[in-house]
C-alpha cells in the first residue's frame, strides 16, 4: 500500500501571542513543531506499511525550513519526502492549500491512501484534507479514530462523530483525516535519524506542479484575513474572598440564574 | 475543478442555512444560525432559507419556518439517512448553484466540519471555519467572518470578497435562536436528489453511540469539568455529583481521560473538543494552554483550584482558592438547598 503524508509545520501554540503594538504574530523565537495530528497520520501510515508493505512519503507545502518536518518524518519511518516550496504559495487559504497540494500529489506517483491530520493547531480549520480529497476525486472520512480491516481495495474505519462513531467501509484510493486517540506515535530510531540525516528531499515549485497562477498563494484565495486581534481579555483576578462558606455563599449567589434555568434538561 | 472567471456577485441574493438532522433529531445549532441567520438576512434585506438533508424528517421544515425560515429547501430520502460526505456534498452544492445564496451557514459540528469543506471546494467558495462572530460590513455587504486561530490565542476576521457564496462553519452555543413563533409563514420547497447525488464510495456500516446521550458536550449549556486534581476515578465521581445537581454535563481535562477515568469524547482542548457553554466550573484543572484553548469562549468560566498560581484563575469570572474535596460537597449541599 502506497501511502502519502500530508504534514504541517507549525509554531508550537503555547508561545503564540499577538504583539499587542502591531496585532502581527510575535513569532520571534517562536519554535516551530510538526503538527502534533499529523505525527499521528504518520504513525498510522507507517505502521500499515510495515502490515501490507509500500511505500510512505511525507508532503508538506511551506517555506524551505519545513523541510524539517520532512526530516522528522523520515526519522520516524517515512520512505520518501516532498517539499512544495515557492514564494508565489506564501498567504494561501485552506482552498488554494488543497489545490497546490493536489497538483504536489499528481506529480508524486500512484497512490492507495493519504493521511492527514484532524487539523493543524494553528490555522484550525480542518478543511484541507476534505478539499485535497475533492480535488483528487476520492473518497474521505474526516475523524478517524481507528483502522479496523484493510480489505483489497477498501478500508474499514471508525470516524468520530459527536455523540460516539460510526463504522464506515471507504473505497480505495482515499483520504483519512486522524485524531490522536488513533495510535500512539514513536520515536524516531537511531537508523531512522541516520537516515534522515542523508535523504534527498524532493523539491516541487510551482512551475514544477504546473499549477494555475489563479489558483495558488494569496492571490489565489477566496478567503482573506482583514483584521487580528487579541481575544477579549477576561478574569480580572476574579478569586473570591472570606470563609470557604462565605465563598460557596457567594459563588452559589452567580450560579442561581444558570441552575434554575435547569441547566440541560 | 477549475476555477472559472470571476462569478457576478450580484447574482448570488439571500442567506441560507444548512439544517443539520440526523437520527431523528435536528441539531440545536441549526435553530441558532437560524437566528444569526434572520439578523444577517434582515440587514440585506434579502431571504433566509433553511437546507434540510435527511430522511423522515416528519415536520421539521414546519419547525425551521416558526425559528425564521422564509424558504425551506427539503431533500428527504432514504439515501440519506446516514451521514455520508459524499452524499451530503453533491445535494447542498447542487441546491446552492441552483437557488444561489450570497452567504451559507452550518454548525461547527463533526457533520458541517466534514462536508462543508468538500462543498466550498466544488463551488470554489472561500469558507471561513468555525467562526464565533457575523456582521455585514456597511460599505458593501460584504460578511466580516470573526473565528478564533492558533488554539484561542488569536481572533481573526475573515472575508471573501470576489467569491461567493461567501461560506462559514459557526460554532455551536455561540448565536441565539429566535422564540419560535409558530404563526410565521413560509414556504417549503421538496427537491428529489437526482440518482447522480446519491453515489458513494462510502458505506456506513454502522452507527454507535456513546454510552448516554449525555457525551456530546459541545450542546451542552453547563459543564462541571474535572482534572487531575480529583486524584482518582473515585474522586472524579464528585464531578458527576455536582454535574447532577446542576444539571450540568461532565467533561474533563487531558490528564484525566489520558489516566482512563472518564472516556475521550468527554476531553476539553486543543486536542479534545471545543466547547462554548454559558457555564463552565473547572476543578482541580490547572488551566494548561492546551486546555484554556478548548473552553476559552465560555460566557461564565468558575474554577476551584488549590494552588492560587495556577493559570486556570487567569481566565476564570470567579475562583475559589481551595481543596475541592472539602469545597465541592459544600457546593452541592448548597446549591441542593437553593433549588
Ligand atoms: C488567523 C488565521 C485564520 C485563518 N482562517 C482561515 C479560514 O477560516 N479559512 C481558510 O480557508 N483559511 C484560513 N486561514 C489560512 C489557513 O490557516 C492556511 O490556508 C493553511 O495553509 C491551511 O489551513 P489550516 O492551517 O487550517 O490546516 P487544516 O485544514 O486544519 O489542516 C488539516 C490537515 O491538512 C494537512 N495540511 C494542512 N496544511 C498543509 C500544508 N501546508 N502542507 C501539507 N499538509 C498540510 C495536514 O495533514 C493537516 O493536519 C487562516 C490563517 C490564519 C493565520
Ligand atoms: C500537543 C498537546 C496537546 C494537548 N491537548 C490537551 C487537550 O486537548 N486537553 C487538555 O486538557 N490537555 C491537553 N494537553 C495537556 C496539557 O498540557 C496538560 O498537561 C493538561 O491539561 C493537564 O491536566 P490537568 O489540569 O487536569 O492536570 P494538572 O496540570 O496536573 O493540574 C492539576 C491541578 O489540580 C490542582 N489540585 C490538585 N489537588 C487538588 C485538590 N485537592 N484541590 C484543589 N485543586 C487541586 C493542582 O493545583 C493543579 O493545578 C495537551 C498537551 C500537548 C503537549
Amino acid at each position: 500500500m502506497n501511502i502519502i503524508v500530508c504534514v504541517k509545520q507549525v509554531p508550537d501554540a503555547k508561545d503564540v501571542r499577538l504583539d499587542p503594538e502591531t496585532n502581527t504574530l510575535a513569532r520571534e523565537g517562536v519554535e516551530s513543531i510538526m503538527n502534533p495530528y499529523d505525527q499521528h497520520a504518520l504513525e498510522e501510515a507507517v505502521r500499515l506499511k510495515e502490515a501490507h508493505g509500500g511505500e510512505v512519503t511525507v508532503l508538506t507545502m511551506g517555506p524551505p525550513q519545513a523541510e524539517d518536518v520532512l526530516r522528522q518524518a523520515v526519522s520516524c519511518g517515512a520512505d520518501k519526502a516532498v517539499l512544495v516550496s515557492d514564494r508565489a504559495f506564501a498567504g494561501a487559504d485552506t482552498w488554494a492549500t488543497a489545490y497546490t497540494l493536489s497538483r504536489a500529489v499528481l506529480k508524486t506517483g500512484k497512490f492507495d491512501l493519504i493521511l492527514c491530520g484532524k487539523q493543524a493547531i494553528d490555522g484550525d480549520t480542518a478543511q484541507v484534507g476534505p478539499g485535497l480529497a475533492l480535488r483528487l476525486d476520492i473518497p474521505y472520512v474526516t475523524c478517524a479514530q481507528k483502522i479496523r480491516q484493510v480489505e483489497s481495495g477498501a478500508l474499514v474505519v471508525e470516524r468520530m462523530m459527536d455523540d460516539g462513531y460510526d463504522v464506515v467501509e471507504i473505497r480505495l484510493p482515499a483520504l483519512l483525516s486522524v485524531v490522536k486517540n488513533i495510535n500512539e506515535p514513536r520515536v524516531p530510531s537511531l537508523k531512522g535519524k541516520m537516515k534522515a540525516k542523508k535523504i534527498d528531499i524532493t523539491t516541487l515549485s510551482a512551475e514544477d506542479i504546473e499549477a494555475d497562477s489563479k489558483c495558488i498563494g494569496l492571490p489565489g484565495s477566496p478567503t482573506q484575513v482583514v483584521n487580528v486581534f487579541p481575544p477579549p481579555a477576561r478574569g480580572d483576578k476574579a478569586i473570591l474572598t472570606g470563609t470557604l462558606d462565605e465563598q460557596i455563599e457567594q459563588l452559589v449567589e452567580k450560579l442561581v440564574p444558570f441552575f434554575q434555568q435547569g441547566g440541560n434538561q | 475543478v477549475e476555477k472559472e472567471a470571476k462569478t457576478d456577485i450580484a447574482d448570488w441574493k439571500g442567506v441560507q442555512v444548512f439544517c443539520e438532522f440526523r437520527g431523528g433529531e435536528l441539531a440545536t445549532v441549526s435553530l441558532e444560525l437560524l437566528g444569526i441567520g434572520r439578523t444577517l438576512a434582515d440587514k440585506r434585506g434579502v431571504q433566509l432559507s433553511a437546507v434540510l438533508i435527511g430522511h423522515e424528517t416528519g415536520n421539521v421544515a414546519d419547525e425551521l419556518i416558526g425559528y425564521g425560515a422564509d424558504i425551506v429547501y427539503r431533500t428527504d430520502h432514504e439515501a440519506l439517512a446516514d451521514f455520508t460526505d459524499e452524499r451530503y456534498c453533491a445535494v447542498l452544492a447542487s441546491v446552492i448553484k441552483e437557488y444561489k445564496p450570497e452567504i451559507v451557514l452550518a454548525g461547527a459540528t463533526a457533520i458541517g466540519r466534514s462536508f462543508i469543506p468538500g462543498v466550498a471546494t466544488v463551488l470554489n467558495a472561500g469558507l471561513t471555519a468555525d467562526c464565533t462572530r457575523l456582521e455585514i460590513r456597511d460599505e458593501d455587504g460584504a460578511l466580516l467572518q470573526t473565528r478564533p486561530a492558533f488554539g484561542g490565542n488569536i481572533m481573526a476576521t475573515i472575508v471573501c470578497e470576489s467569491s461567493r457564496p461567501q461560506m462559514s462553519t459557526v460554532r455551536p452555543k455561540v448565536m441565539k435562536a429566535l422564540e419560535f413563533d409558530g404563526s410565521r409563514k413560509g414556504e417549503i420547497i421538496d427537491i428529489d436528489p437526482a440518482p447522480s447525488l446519491l453515489e458513494s464510495r462510502v458505506k456506513v456500516l454502522e452507527t454507535v453511540a456513546s454510552q448516554g446521550a449525555e457525551v456530546n458536550i459541545q450542546e451542552a449549556d453547563i459543564l462541571v469539568s474535572g482534572g487531575r486534581g480529583l486524584e482518582s476515578e473515585k474522586g472524579f465521581e464528585l464531578i458527576r455529583k455536582l454535574a447532577d445537581t446542576m444539571g450540568a454535563k461532565v467533561s474533563a481535562s487531558r490528564a484525566v481521560v489520558d489516566a482512563g477515568w472518564i472516556p475521550y469524547p468527554h476531553q476539553v482542548g486543543q486536542t479534545g473538543k471545543t466547547v462554548a457553554p454559558k457555564l463552565y466550573i473547572a476543578c482541580g484543572i490547572s488551566g494548561a494552554v492546551q486546555h484554556v484553548a478548548g473552553m476559552q469562549s465560555t460566557e461564565t468560566i468558575v474554577a476551584i483550584n488549590r494552588d492560587k498560581n495556577a493559570s486556570i484563575f487567569d481566565i476564570a469570572d470567579y475562583g475559589i482558592v481551595g481543596d475541592l474535596f472539602e469545597v465541592i460537597p459544600k457546593l452541592i449541599k448548597r446549591i441542593e438547598e437553593r433549588r
